[in-house]
């Protein structure tokens, strides 16, 4: 009972934060002064142009009925016509790079977590040793390192330089099916797995660590279980709970970092395509894709939530 | 890079001497950790190198010194840039204002963040619970698309990319001295304060804001580096400051073409980026560290 309104409370309180980021974001884009035509028409634009264009994109309008002809549309899954090129309907034009960003992040996921996690679980057996202090070295200063530094860092290293082993760019053929071209994408997954990898391993080496000291972690050892089976099947488990918010969270830290990794690997994902966008200043398309990426991070953080409730008996009763 | 946030749960003591005392102690303890050393050395290294930089570089910034993209030579020792102008002078040329930017958007980013974070620690429910809920949407954005959309506005103008690096800062430095004030005001000396009849923002400024340096201290290298990496990626990405302006981000954009046939006009840059992030991390990952152990050891007392 106490489960489902707590629950539900996030749930309400995500979709407060996702209307609110849809305000700011239509205000900051549309509402202020002369900024949407401006933008469009650039500074040597005559008053006349510029008033022409307001009346033409009923920015004369009062600004709430602006919003609200907006946010009805965005709702109907109508997310305006692009400003530039043919006038093709927003949806239509971002519908590719979406799918293409989506399957970057779910790369990343899919190598990510299960290498960090494994990381992390053996620091946190060899706590101490000079492996353990290798790693935790490693990862406060991997995680100091933006992640167009790590991209270009191994472009040098795999690519162009060192070794010349894979494709310095990842600009997969349209028409053939990702799976097919996967060797485009091992750099631009290899560098998000490293921006994220310092946070999930530090985590994960935390809480087995503390997991490792627990009473039945004791008692698993006192009944004589193999050392292999107390972590796999009795410790890892119960740490990897207190792991899994923290995961989440950086993979939604991957709707903002896909941007600059995109960029630097000219992949035609939503990042390139949000920094085209502001090149043209194209402002339907900047709306629609800061509005998606935001939404998706939300999301994201409410699923973090949502399992951190699920997970912790204390939260789930209500109890603390 | 999103960072976990802290609990900060820290007892602290009196204020006055032990104060001043404990503030000395951690640094001591700090500085007796091999990484807070290195993190040291960088950071006066890349710090010396965007201050005196400018008066070593051999050429000006914009002068064309040979052939574009050309490997080292005695004329231009780390070779030539995508246009012919010498790496090493703009390198060195190239550090204040990221470094600049950097420092701005973190000073705006703490100042914001500790006064809201302390007025949320110290004020009745109801307006903690405002300030930190309004936080949780402006962390409803991933920092560089705030960023990006405040550019897209704005133009790439320093002031308002500084503003808005900072304004990203404001939520996690908020929860960090929310959590520190809570600690304090439970104390006696600000009870003191309060039976005085002192207003509630003079408590904040000359009870509360003393007592909460240590945990924001160490929280402070990690917004310098994060302030490092999103200042020099906007560059990275062609949003920051516009050519020809000799800025470290800038350069690896420009010079990237290049990278087979000249990879020192992408590497150096890249270097002195990543020495700058690391070792603000390392500093503030020492003090951390520092603090934990302070603390075990007050304890013990």
């Amino acid at each position: 009972m106490i489960l489902t309104r707590t629950i539900a409370l996030r749930l309400v309180l995500g979709v407060v934060t996702l209307f609110v980021v849809s305000v700011l974001i239509f205000v900051a884009t549309q509402a202020l002064p002369g900024n949407a035509a401006r933008a469009i028409l650039g500074n040597t634009a005559t008053p006349q142009k510029v008033a022409e264009l307001e009346s033409q994109l009923g920015l004369n309008r009062p600004v709430e009925s602006q919003y609200l002809a907006w946010i009805s549309h965005v709702l109907s899954g109508n997310l305006g016509h692009s400003f530039v090129g043919m006038n093709q309907p927003v949806t239509q034009v971002i519908g590719q790079p979406l799918f293409n960003s989506f399957v970057l992040v779910l790369l990343t996921a899919l190598v990510s977590v299960p290498i960090s996690i494994g990381v992390g679980v053996y620091a946190a057996v060899k706590r101490d040793s000079l492996a353990d202090r290798v790693i935790t070295g490693g990862t406060v200063a991997l995680a100091a390192l933006p992640e167009f530094v790590i991209g270009i860092l191994l472009i040098v290293l795999l690519a162009t330089q060192v070794f010349h082993l894979l494709p310095p760019v990842a600009r997969p053929q349209a028409g053939v099916p990702f799976y097919r071209q996967l060797r485009e994408l091992v750099l631009p997954v290899l560098t998000l797995t490293l921006a994220v990898f310092p946070y999930i391993s530090r985590m994960m080496r935390a809480s087995t660590i503390e997991i490792l000291e627990s009473d039945y972690v004791a008692m698993a050892r006192l009944k004589g279980l193999r050392e292999q089976v107390v972590i796999w099947r009795h410790a890892v488990p119960n740490a990897i709970a207190p792991a899994v918010q923290g995961t989440a969270m950086q993979l939604a830290w991957l709707a903002g970092g896909i941007v600059a990794v995109e960029y630097l690997f000219a992949y035609p994902g939503i990042g390139s395509q949000l920094l085209g966008a502001i090149t043209e200043r194209d402002i339907p398309q900047i709306q629609a894709i800061t509005l998606i990426l935001a939404a998706v991070y939300v999301l994201l953080n409410l699923t973090a939530d949502v399992i951190t409730i699920l997970v912790n008996p204390l939260l789930r009763t209500g109890l603390r | 890079m999103s960072l976990p946030s802290d609990t900060v749960r820290r007892d602290l003591p009196a204020p006055g001497r032990r104060r001043h005392r404990e503030g000395v102690d951690l640094l001591k303890a700090a500085l007796s950790l091999t990484r807070t050393r290195i993190g040291i050395a960088f950071i006066v290294f890349v710090v010396g190198v965007a201050v005196f930089g400018p008066y070593l570089a051999p050429h000006s910034t914009t002068q064309f010194v040979g052939a574009p993209l050309r490997g080292p030579t005695s004329a231009a020792r780390l070779g030539t840039d995508f246009l012919g102008r010498d790496v090493l002078s703009r390198v060195l040329h190239g550090g204040r204002s990221t470094l600049i930017l950097a420092l701005l958007a973190t000073a705006i980013g703490e100042v914001v963040g500790i006064f809201f974070g302390t007025l949320a620690g110290y004020s009745r429910r109801r307006v903690d619970e405002t300030v930190m809920r309004t936080f949780d949407v402006v962390l409803a954005f991933p920092a560089i698309i705030f960023v990006l959309l405040v550019v897209a506005m704005s133009g790439p103008n320093p002031w308002y990319i500084a503003v808005a690096v900072g304004l990203t800062h404001v939520p996690a430095v908020a929860r960090v001295s929310r959590g520190a004030t809570l600690q304090v005001v439970k104390r006696d000396y600000v009870k003191a304060a309060e039976a005085l009849g002192m207003s509630r923002l003079a408590i904040m400024r000359a009870e509360i804001l003393p007592n909460i340096t240590t945990p924001m201290l160490a929280d402070l290298g990690i917004r310098f580096a994060y302030s490092v990496s999103i200042i020099a990626a906007l560059s990275f990405l062609g949003f920051g400051l516009q050519p020809p302006a000799a800025d470290w981000g800038l350069m690896i954009n420009e010079n990237r073409i290049g990278i087979v046939t000249q990879p020192w006009a992408v590497l150096t840059p890249i270097f002195l980026i990543a020495i700058a992030t690391v070792g603000a991390n390392l500093i503030a990952d020492g003090l951390t560290r520092a603090t934990i152990g302070l603390d075990r050891s007050m304890k013990a007392d």
